[in-house]
């Protein structure tokens, strides 16, 4: 990463000097944000490897896979679980929380940093301890916890049924850590936007995707607590010995599934929200239009936030609990479709009549609010009860989750990295190369996706490590569908190649930018491009909202935030 | 960039912000109050869950030390009051007899995690184990939560009274008032709870 040189006068040597203090144990937000970024991708490197990996054992079971050798059942089920657990817990979450949060939050709200730069460092250095844990774990005697990223007792609280002494703590505790460094960081975010906010920034000229990051934070620090609670009960189980967990000494399992989905829930809102902030910062950008009906949005995300907390119990309709309370949490689950339906919906109308640009960060976008549209769709046949009960755990649950946080996770972030690359480098993205990764993403992603629907349709359960067991379901029709899910999920990866030389290359050879190559509103277009150590060379005052494009009477089609009125920005 | 730009990136500017009036760092406390009520909440809501389908954990209960419980809670509740007055002194800004009260309120920790050892020793002793019942379980894992919630105030309570001492950093003394008083708080519900409920 290319920060600046601050140049600065010999008696004013305040600026971090060396490589460590400058890259590694900086407090400046912009370089904790792209420490954030860059260990997220480099997860999602491994993630996606993992995926490789049990998709071919899937597609041409006990055959060797290139790369990795044969897969065995152990390693299978410690493939898919860490896939999982890194997927959201080492990619999502750190990317488009962490991440972006930190490197968005102050610039956005026109500050130098956040409130408490070293609690900052703290949480990303406590972040980074459980990434070593967890790639540490995959390495054990035992192999990796192989019990589901849901980590269901009995067969995760005792090393008996699992068979992994050494991975399912291991696992644990790196779960638990990463929750630490998301509080510590949440409650940063919230503490910088309540008061470290520019003058004239009011509540309702927030950018979203600063609003959106900070009611997830708050909805992440609302409903992780029981699964901590949770985890040093597991973790006791695991280690000392108590049966918290365990049926027979009076424990109870469910309990777990309870405090899990309490918080695992209320989790695909925490990744969600900031991943349709930055859909609505682009949307309004490239389609030269007034984001839609602001406060609705809004409104629309906190509303979610909140049913966020009492749908958790959809994911158990199996687990034997009462059929009463299953029509409940039927109810609040298509209830949440309403608020994050009328979100989409205010999205589609920002579009509706606006002049639109198929820039790299647009079409990605838009291919979010397509896609999401495909997964949420598809929940509302998991979250009433009665079709659930067929479809759970087979893959039409893995499809419909994929098409809610592949949008989420990887469309999102890449309509994030292409859109904010100009601010964080200075430089820009090739658009070509940034167009041919993007049609090799979303294409293949559809292949890997809409034939799994089919096969989970059919019958297929998600956690079998071999089909040639279950003639019944390894008819010719569906071993072809697994077979086309691996190779689209081939090719798709492989495009990857495409955006890590896009990226790499553009950060050294880009075009050269200016502050605001994109003449958008937001206060992080008034910083240099990237921004230097304090961010502003003056500290901006804001003046109005920050989606006021093509305002009738204006020679400019944009009206940046921190203007004066009476001032005219010189002609591009 | 000029001399007088580089000094201005480098006086947080943040730190000094107060857009909505109150204070950045007890924001910040209350926000790590309201994530600890959850952490608590999920251990204590599940407790009272099980305990309603567990008839049985009434005659656990029934072993644990009522009188103990009761002089920890006016142990803990007087150590509160002596938190408060160290505010009070620091308001006035009268930072060493805010540390002298400060240094009370750590006495009244100690006291406390003193009656608690005593307390559990006593009941392991007589074979009231953590693995015994899950009721132990919660109750081992529920209080030593607390206590360990009890150390963690203790220390950070000690470097504030040794700023505050020297007169330093005196808003700090309001904070971990604030922080004790939550302490404070969930051992009102955990009394009940695993002492007098049985």
């Amino acid at each position: 990463m290319s920060m600046p040189a601050p140049a600065h006068g010999a008696a004013v040597a305040h600026a971090p000097e060396s490589f460590w203090s400058r890259y590694v144990f900086s407090t400046d937000h912009k370089v904790i944000g792209l420490q954030y970024m860059f260990t997220g991708m480099a997860m999602a490197l491994i993630g996606g490897f993992m995926a490789y990996v049990f998709r071919m054992q899937l597609a041409f079971p006990g055959q060797s896979v290139p790369l990795y050798g044969l897969v065995t059942a152990r390693e299978y089920n410690a493939l898919i679980t860490n896939h999982g657990s890194i997927m959201i817990f080492w990619v999502s979450m750190p990317v488009l929380i962490a991440g972006l949060g930190n490197f968005l939050i102050p610039l956005m709200i026109g500050c130098d940093d956040m409130v408490f730069p070293r609690l900052n460092r703290l949480s990303y250095q406590i972040f980074f301890v459980s990434v070593v844990i967890i790639l540490i774990s995959l390495v054990v005697p035992g192999g990796g916890f192989g019990g589901a990223w849901t980590a269901y007792p009995p067969l995760s609280a005792s090393a008996h049924y699992n068979h992994t002494p050494w991975g399912a703590p291991l696992w644990l505790l790196a779960v638990a850590l990463e929750f630490v460094a998301f509080l510590l960081g949440g409650i940063n975010f919230t503490v910088t936007v309540m008061n470290a906010r520019a003058p004239g920034m009011t509540a309702m000229r927030i950018p979203i995707v600063v609003w959106m990051i900070v009611i997830a934070s708050l909805v992440f620090m609302g409903s992780v607590g029981p699964l901590i609670a949770g985890a040093v009960m597991l973790f006791l189980d695991q280690t000392v010995g108590t049966q918290f967990f365990d049926p027979k000494a009076g424990g109870d399992p469910l309990l777990w599934q309870h405090l899990f989905w309490f918080f695992g829930h209320p989790e695909v809102y925490v990744v969600l929200l900031p991943a349709t902030g930055v859909v609505a910062e682009v949307l309004t950008v490239f389609a030269r239009k007034k984001l839609f009906a602001y406060k609705t949005i809004l409104g629309t995300a906190i509303a979610t936030g909140i049913i966020s907390f009492f749908v958790w119990a959809h994911h158990q309709f199996v687990a034997g609990i009462d059929p009463r309370m299953a029509h409940l949490f039927t109810i609040t689950t298509l209830l949440i479709s309403i608020p994050v339906a009328e979100m989409l919906f205010a999205f589609i109308a920002t579009l509706y009549g606006g002049s639109i640009e198929f820039a790299t960060p647009m079409l990605w976008a838009l291919a979010f609010i397509a896609e999401f549209l495909i997964g949420g769709v598809t929940g509302i046949f998991l979250g009433a009860n009665a079709t659930d009960i067929y479809l759970h755990d087979t893959y039409f649950v893995v499809a419909h989750f994929h098409y809610t946080f592949f949008p989420i996770a990887i469309i999102g972030t890449f309509a994030a990295i292409t859109y904010w690359f100009p601010k964080m480098f200075g430089r820009r993205m090739s658009e070509t190369l940034g167009k041919i990764h993007f049609w090799g993403t979303v294409i293949p992603f559809n292949l890997i996706f809409i034939p799994l629907f089919l096969t989970g349709v059919a019958g297929q359960h998600r956690r079998i490590y071999s089909y040639e067991n279950f003639p019944q379901l390894s008819t010719p029709w569906l071993n072809h569908l697994a077979v086309i899910a691996t190779v689209a999920l081939i090719v798709m990866l492989a495009f990857q190649v495409v955006f890590l030389v896009n990226f790499f290359w553009s950060m050294r050879h880009g075009e050269e930018v200016g502050a605001n190559p994109w003449n958008a509103n937001t206060l992080e277009w008034a910083a240099p491009s990237p921004p230097p150590h304090g961010n502003f060379v003056t500290m901006p005052a804001v003046y109005r909202g920050p989606y006021e494009y093509g305002v009738p009477d204006r020679d400019l089609d944009y009206w940046p935030q921190h203007v004066p009125n009476q001032e005219e920005l010189p002609r591009a | 960039m000029s001399h007088a730009a580089d000094v201005r990136a480098h006086v947080p500017i943040a730190t000094g912000r107060s857009a909505t009036g109150i204070p950045t760092a007890r924001l910040a406390v209350w926000w790590v109050l309201a994530s600890e009520i959850v952490i608590f909440g999920g251990l204590i809501g599940s407790y009272v869950m099980l305990r309603l389908h567990h008839p049985h954990w009434a005659e656990e209960a029934s072993h644990t030390n009522t009188v103990a419980g009761a002089f920890n809670t006016f142990v803990l509740l007087t150590s509160s009051l002596a938190a408060v007055l160290a505010h009070q002194a620091a308001e006035a800004r009268n930072g060493p007899r805010a540390a002298r009260f400060l240094g009370l309120t750590i006495l009244g920790g100690l006291v406390f995690l003193m009656v608690k050892s005593f307390e559990w020793s006593n009941e392991i002793a007589h074979g009231f184990t953590i693995f015994r019942d899950v009721f132990w379980s919660y109750y081992y894992v529920t209080c030593g939560l607390h206590g360990l919630h009890v150390i963690v105030g203790m220390v950070i309570m000690g470097i504030v009274a040794a700023d505050a001492r020297r007169g330093r950093n005196l808003h700090r003394v309001e904070l971990i008032g604030i922080y004790w008083h939550f302490v404070d708080a969930v051992w009102i519900f955990l009394f009940p709870l695993f002492y007098i409920a049985k």
